[in-house]
């Protein structure tokens, strides 16, 4: 090897020379780049925390780095004296678990429908899914908000004395949050996509020993997809739990907030208690970043997967 | 044995009875049941939806009467083209909102000009030093995906705070700007933190894309003699341009439709200077003091084409530059 790239270069061109000293400087540079990008990464959190240990009315003060006086009186302000907070966790708990529930099962048993079975129109629903992840979320946004408020007429539609409502009714209300999440697109996409790679013999075997489809799907395909299941459960779960623009248009009344939205109006409300908005926002970010840690092979390889796939 | 018993009309007891097709309906039945949620989902919020935002993009509707028909008018005064022709003194003022043509247009194209190239190129640099056999990769790429897993409401919370008057960037920098109330300012911001927040995602798909690149092509390549600059060019950037493709495109969606980031931070000022397109469907819809939801359900239509229309330039540039990297 060193024989045939002496005996090409003869003498050392200045590429040469550059690549030379490239790859001298290479590992320091790159390190630098990795651990300048990693301390802005951490920065904006690491204050956060460093903050929120600090009394109210010290919300700018230095030291900036370590929390100098000390005061844990913002956790518990958030976590007892001020109610509203606790209720946004609720909220949001209930919200984000509801949807990710829903949306797996609904989206594996889609999945594996559009993957295994024939039906009429199969070839045009799935196109029609495919579109529908095209299609922008402030285009049914309007509609959305009008079918699950306060309804497409106004009063509902009257036929003679029968009043028809046009809409669900779920203004300000959980359940309004909810409803329109229970099933995604993507997800579908993603469970039949995996639905097709896994081997069929295993489902042939259970017809045989006479199992129905909802046996076989209930007993032998979702046991065998938690992998792919999980996946799409920490991506719903951290999608809905940091969701924001659906849950501010249906949601009104602070007590019926979720955490995002309740942080954003408390901020808006109580200018100078920022300090107790930081505290509350570890709170929403704790969550998920320990959901992270426990899961991270999970997240990262559903991004690396999804950029593979499509690209 | 079906024709043996049968008195009834044959066609219809013979589609009946064949086990083929019985066993054909009764899947198909089963496979509807499955897609049951799904199809209920989809035709109320997606099928429905669009259709009825479409209808209302041709309405007056300010939630309070009934939509009202009239036609291309709510795109008329969405475009307002006519604010752009140079105005007399004494004209008459224009029956139309020039907020979209002259903020919000010309600030989403900025936004995305500025931030897609800057988040693409920073994650692929990210992507390359990670991509080095170094020591700590694994902590370094859970940093990176903290910012992407914080809600975009806390990290602009927290952005708001670190950039105000008396805040720690102020702070730490010795600056005097106020950063979110000075239009000069403000949207560079919000384009600081989107950067910051989808750079660690992206990076993690540049680097599946690296380390999707057969070492083989690598080893052949330097037996050909080749350096390591013409191993970059010729086998590095274009096995990524599938990749390359992807991140540009969803970076681009995503900065059409930064909304959360806008609403908490600035709310579209100071002086509309951080007003965008998804932000002003927002505004219109549900926060001005007379809603236009019909102009907001045109301006929704003309954002989804635009969003097509970029994804398509942008195809066409990429493969383009493709087919002059293989020659």
């Amino acid at each position: 090897m060193a024989t045939i790239t002496q005996t090409v270069s003869k003498k050392a061109s200045f590429s040469d020379m550059l690549i030379a000293f490239l790859d001298r400087i290479k590992t320091p540079v790159f390190y630098a780049i990795l651990i300048g990008w990693a301390i802005l990464c951490i920065a904006p959190l690491y204050f956060t925390l460093v903050f929120s240990l600090k009394p109210v009315a010290n919300v700018y003060d230095p030291p900036l780095f370590w929390p100098v006086p000390f005061s844990l009186e913002n956790f518990r302000d958030v976590i007892g004296a001020l109610p509203l907070f606790p209720r946004w966790l609720l909220n949001s708990t209930i919200i984000s678990i509801v949807v990710t529930v829903a949306r797996v099962l609904f989206c594996a048993m889609a999945g594996y429908a559009f993957a295994r079975m024939e039906f009429p129109l199969k070839k045009f629903l799935f196109t029609a899914l495919l579109i529908s992840m095209m299609i922008p979320g402030q285009v049914t946004l309007i509609p959305n908000f009008l079918v699950v408020g306060p309804g497409i007429i106004r009063g509902g539609l009257k036929i003679g004395d029968v009043t028809i409502p046009t809409g669900f009714g779920l203004m300000d209300n959980l359940g309004g949050v909810i409803l329109p999440g229970i099933v995604a697109a993507f997800g579908i996409f993603m469970m039949t996509q995996f639905y097709k790679s896994i081997p069929k013999e295993l489902e042939e075997a259970a017809m045989i020993d006479g199992l129905g489809r909802f046996g076989i799907f209930f007993r032998i395909v979702l046991p065998i997809s938690t992998t792919q299941l999980l996946t799409l459960a920490l991506l719903t779960f951290q999608g809905e739990w940091n969701s924001f623009m659906w849950p501010l248009t249906i949601l009104r009344t602070p007590e019926n907030f979720t955490l995002p939205i309740g942080l954003n109006w408390f901020r808006g409300e109580y200018y100078t208690l920022i300090s107790k908005v930081l505290a509350g926002s570890l709170f929403n970010t704790l969550p998920i970043l320990i959901i992270f840690f426990i899961f991270q092979r999970y997240f990262t390889q559903s991004i690396a997967g999804t950029g593979l796939k499509e690209g | 044995m079906a024709q043996t018993v049968s008195t009834r009309p044959a066609g219809l007891f013979r589609r009946g009875n064949n086990p083929e097709k019985r066993k054909k309906r009764s899947e198909a039945l089963t496979a509807y049941v499955f897609l049951l949620p799904y199809l209920f989902i989809f035709l109320t919020f997606t099928v429905f939806s669009i259709g009825y935002a479409f209808y209302l993009s041709f309405t007056r509707y300010n939630l309070l009467r009934p939509p009202e028909w009239w036609g291309l008018e709510g795109y008329r005064r969405v475009l307002c083209l006519e604010s752009l022709l140079p105005r007399g003194e004494d004209a008459p003022p224009l029956v139309c909102d020039d907020l979209f043509i002259k903020k919000a247009l010309p600030n989403t194209v900025k936004y995305t000009l500025i931030v897609v190239p800057t988040q693409t190129v920073l994650s692929l640099i990210l992507a390359f030093a990670m991509d080095q056999k170094l020591r700590f990769r694994r902590l370094f790429r859970t940093i990176y995906y903290l910012p992407s897993v914080t809600s975009s409401v806390v990290i602009s919370l927290i952005f708001v705070w670190l950039f105000s008057p008396l805040g720690i960037v102020n702070q730490i920098f010795h600056l005097n700007i106020n950063w979110l109330n000075d239009p000069r300012y403000a949207f560079y911001t919000i384009m600081i933190l989107n950067v910051f927040t989808t750079s660690g995602t992206l990076m993690l798909i540049f680097l599946a894309g690296l380390q999707d690149i057969p070492t083989a092509i690598y080893e052949a390549a330097s037996i050909d003699g080749a350096n390591k600059f013409q191993t970059l060019r010729y086998i590095t950037i274009p096995m990524l341009r599938p990749v390359v493709f992807f991140v540009v495109t969803v970076g681009l969606i995503g900065c059409f439709q930064v909304f959360d980031q806008i609403y908490v931070m600035t709310s579209g000022g100071p002086l509309d200077s951080t007003t965008t397109v998804a932000y002003l469907i927002y505004k219109w819809a549900f926060r001005d003091t007379t809603v236009k939801m019909g102009q907001a359900a045109a301006l929704s239509f003309i954002l989804a084409l635009i969003i097509l229309v970029f994804t398509l330039i942008q195809r066409r540039i990429i493969e383009g530059s493709g087919s002059v990297g293989s020659a």
